[in-house]
Formats: C-alpha cells, structure tokens, sequence
C-alpha cells in the first residue's frame, strides 16, 4: 500500500516536471534562439550542412556591430525611449487625478465610470486605425514620433485609471480627512499622503505605458512612414530587412535586445497588472 | 479632476470611433477632400468579395483555434505552476516571456526559426526522417500549413497572458476543498473535473473573453509572418482593413471591413459587464 501511493508520487512529480520541462522549452525557444544565432558567423548560419544547434566555426560579435553602426537601430532606440518617457507623462497627469476622483465618488458610480473607462481599452486599433490616421494627418503628425505620443494615452489612460482606482480605494479616506482638518487642501493631502502608499501602484502604470510603447505594433505602422522615425516593435521587423534580404544574424540581434530588458522589467510586476484583468472574480 | 482623461478619451477612442462609421457609409479616399454619402454600397462590395469571406471564416478559426489552445494549455501550465517548488520563478519568467516581449519582435524571431531554407524546425524533422530531405515542408508558404503556423505563434505569444489570470484562479482555491474530496473517495480527475473547474469557471470567462479581443483583432502575427499571403489564405478581417483601408488607400472600405469586428466586441463587452456586475454584488 504505502510502496504503491509512493510510485504514484514519484509518477506525479515526474508528469509534472515534464510538464513544466515542454512548456518552458517550447514557450522560451524562440529567445534561445535569438541568442545562438546573434553570436554566429554568417557563413555558419548559411551551411545548410552545419548542425544549427553548435557553434561550428568560432562565435562573432560582427552582427551586434553592424546593428549599432550600420542600421537605425540605435536612432530606434532613442526614438521609443522618447515616445516612451512621453507617453507616461501623459499618463500619469491623466490617470492619477481620474482614478482618484472615481475612488472617492460616493455610492456605484464611481465604480461603473470606472468599469465603463475600462471597457474603451478594448476598442482595438484595428477599428480605429483608419479614421486615426486621418486625425493624425489632420493634426500634421503623420510620419513623426509624435503621432504615438498623442494617440498611445489613449488605451494606457483607460487602463491605467482603472488599476489606479483600485489602489486609491484601499487607503481610507478618513486619513485623507485627518490631514484636511489639519490644515491641508485635498490636493496638498493627495500629492502627501496618497501619492507615497500608492507608489506601487504607479510604478505599475509607468511600466505598463512605457512596455506598451514598445510592444503596439498596428498604429506605428500605421501612422509613421520613414524609417528613421519608428519604434523599435515596427523598425525591427520591417525596416531592418533591405530589399528582400533578411540579415538574420543583425535582426535577431536587435529582437534580443529589444525584448530582453522589456520582458525582464515587466514580469516583475505582471501580478499587479493582472490584478486589473480580474476584476476582482478572484477573491 | 476626471474630466481631463474623459475628453482626452472621447476624443481619440469615441470620436474615430464614430468617424469609422462615417467612413464606412462614404466615398473616403485618401487623397480625395470630399465626401458622398453612398450608403450600404460599401457594405456590399465588401459582402460580395471572396477575399472578404475567406478572411472572415480565417478571423473564426484563427480564434476558435488558438482559444482552444491556450484554455487547454493555459490550465495545465496553471495546474503545474500553482504551488511552490524551487525554480519556480525561473521557469515563470521563462514561460512569460513571450507575452512580455513585442510580439512583433517576437513574431520576426518564429520568421527565421520558420525559414524556407533554414528552418531549424525542419533540419530537426529530416534528421530524425520524419520529412523528406529535399522537400522539406514549407511552413508559411503552403496555404494549411501557413494558417497552421500562424495560429501556433499566436497561440504561443497570448498563452502566457492566460496562464496568469488562470494561475490567480487556481491559486484562490482553498486547498481543503480538494482534499476533503479525497477524504470522501473522489479520485484526482473526478474532483478536477467536478469539483475544481466549476470553480474556476469564472476566472476561466475572464480569461477567454480577454483572449477572444486579443485575438480577433490582432494583426502583428500574420502580418509579420506571411502578410496575409499565400494568396491571401491567412488574411483575416484586421489585417484586410490594413492592406485595403491603409496600403490600398480605400479608406472607406477598410473602415467597413473594421465594423465588422464590432458584434464580437459588443458580445465580450457584454459578457465583461455582468462578470464586473457579479463580482460587485457577490
């Protein structure tokens, strides 16, 4: 009796470590093979005869070379890290205020106005992209980075309200009261005592818009045309291929690097981020 | 203090918004100033078109599919990850990934592992000859198998995002409950399946409603990887706005093909809603 719950424990744990052991494989691969193929000489990327999996001629750091001196990609960088630091910005003077207005609204409405911002972060670029880039063209943003700038608030602040709001409404307000009886205005008490225990919070946001400008795609395409202008999510993929060439070793290189830092960064505060998904069906 | 978000809102989400209708009911080019009403005759032209249908029944089973996928694997990789074991956290990170990194970037990574001449994929199936040496199968320029692939890094990139709204499920579940029905003689798969997924029914909604907009009006994937070709049999509805309202400049029929994508929008909304409102009154 006991021998045989014992196998069976043995048989669990190893069904799920081989679970666990396909997942991460097949879910990470992609990234593993960014990283070989950076370090590779060409002429072992191309001998079809070559085992693709080793290092069959000694590894290069030619490829990074050429991204960082030969093509956009450093101007792509700098352009995101611009859009990006922006794009917060606007989130945060945005966001902050509505989501604690919402928060301190009496009675449902509070909550409905806020699922009800919530629910425009799901209105896709793909049923507005058309309209916009005729908007952007009429503001004379089209082909700048600035095009982004303006229209990415559009789906950080929604979602960024949202998840601020929960924050805001698990610090009581008589604290809030306190600080006003002592002398403070409502704005002195938000920027003093809200702001410091929701740090968290918004450090969530800023991560989330900032990811956000690298991850959307539609958009950029759509409304920025030069090269020179892009993102990294759009220059990489379209405009580090010359003609019909692709330079493989240079292109995953650059994906590497773009989704690297992201991916670590991110995932530090995916569970926060989560919890705005859930709406609370999960107690 | 709400109002400046509000505006800012409307004016770029309700006011395209309205403008895609517009749009969609007019002559709009994009070189053209002018505008005509022209009523449902876009609706039509768009109607009438194989290209138009095919994408649509693409837009279905590219999401049906890959749904499908990621509530099955979704649910296994939760039940696997949902309590501690050393390396847990690696192995999260690892798992992640590909919903963390740009999935354009992410995309042009499967590109080159899905290469016609390079494929590693393919170097691996003729070392172990399942596939033939000299015509190895060409993933994304075969029509099934480009749809089969297309759907497959779909599935890859949003699987994550669903393995952690699922894991906040799995891990909510008193671990009592579960052993109290062993207690009482219910074997593993009777109290999952009886006892442990009604459960988790709620948080499964949320998932796949969230899954379903991220996926029938996602376009990065197919774009990135066969841009809708061969012969546009991976075309679905989003990445046809694209090619016809933005590359082909027929605003108005891109604007059309867009409004398509709407009752599925206002379907998961709705469903959003009474989850949001059941969760509020419960």
């Amino acid at each position: 009796m006991a021998s045989r719950r014992r196998t069976r424990r043995i048989l669990a744990t190893s069904a799920r470590w081989g679970i666990l052991a396909a997942f991460s494989a097949a879910l990470s691969f992609p990234f593993y093979w960014m990283l070989i193929t950076t370090f590779k000489r060409t002429s072992d990327l191309y001998n079809l005869k070559n085992n693709p999996f080793l290092f069959n001629e000694p590894p290069t750091l030619e490829h990074l070379r050429l991204l960082f001196e030969e093509t956009l990609f450093p101007r792509w960088l700098w352009n995101t890290t611009v859009a990006g630091v922006c794009v917060v910005a606007i989130t945060l003077l945005l966001a902050l205020p509505a989501a604690y207005a919402l928060a301190r609204l009496t009675g449902r409405w509070g909550e409905r106005l806020g699922i009800a911002m919530f629910l425009t972060y799901l209105v896709p670029p793909t049923l507005l992209f058309i309209p916009l880039s005729r908007v952007v063209a009429t503001l004379g943003l089209q082909d700048t980075i600035w095009s982004i700038v303006v229209v990415y608030p559009s789906f950080t602040v929604p979602f960024s309200t949202w998840l601020l709001m929960g924050f805001f409404k698990s610090i009581p307000r008589d604290l809030e009261d306190a600080a006003m009886v002592d002398g403070l205005t409502r704005f002195q008490a938000f920027l003093r005592l809200v702001v410091p225990i929701s740090v968290s919070g918004i450090l969530t946001v800023v991560i989330f818009s900032f990811t956000l400008v690298t991850q959307e795609f539609v958009y950029a395409l759509t409304f920025i045309s030069s090269a020179s202008n892009q993102t990294v999510g759009v220059g990489v993929p379209i405009f580090l291929v010359r003609g019909d060439v692709y330079y493989w070793g240079s292109l995953m290189a650059a994906c590497l690097i773009a989704s690297l830092p992201i991916g670590i960064v991110y995932n530090l505060f995916l569970d926060r981020f989560i919890a705005g998904f859930t709406f609370g069906s999960v107690k | 203090m709400l109002l400046p978000a509000i505006l800012y809102v409307l004016a770029l989400v309700g006011v395209p918004f309205l403008l895609a209708f517009v749009y969609a009911v007019g002559d709009v080019k994009v070189a053209s100033t002018g505008y005509h009403f022209v009523g449902l005759a876009n609706f039509e032209s768009v109607l009438r078109s194989p290209a138009f249908r095919r994408a649509l029944s693409n837009s279905i089973i590219f999401t049906v599919c890959s749904q499908a996928l990621v509530l099955v694997g979704g649910n296994v990789l939760a039940l696997v990850l949902k309590d501690a074991f050393r390396g847990r956290r690696l192995i999260r990170f690892l798992v992640l990934l590909p919903w963390v990194a740009p999935v354009s970037i992410g995309s042009i990574g499967w590109k080159w592992i899905l290469d016609s001449l390079y494929s590693v994929i393919n170097w691996v199936l003729i070392r172990l000859h399942l596939v033939p040496e000299f015509s190895p199968p060409m993933w994304l320029g075969q029509p099934t198998l480009a749809m089969i692939s297309v759907i497959l890094v779909h599935t890859w990139h949003v699987l994550p995002f669903a393995t952690v709204i699922l894991l906040a499920g799995w891990t909510a579940i008193p671990r009592d409950i579960p052993e109290a029905c062993a207690v009482d003689g219910a074997g593993y798969f009777r109290t999952l399946f009886q006892i442990t997924i009604p459960m988790l029914l709620p948080i499964i909604n949320v998932a796949l409603l969230f899954g379903i907009v991220f996926t029938f009006t996602d376009m990065t994937v197919i774009y990135i990887l066969t841009r809708g070709g061969p012969y546009d049999t991976t075309q679905v509805l989003p990445s046809l706005a694209f090619f016809t309202g933005i590359l082909g400049s027929d605003l108005a029929e891109g604007a059309a093909i867009s409004i398509f994508l709407l009752p599925i929008l206002v379907l998961v909304a709705w469903r959003m809603l009474r989850t949001a409102h059941r969760a509020e009154v419960g």
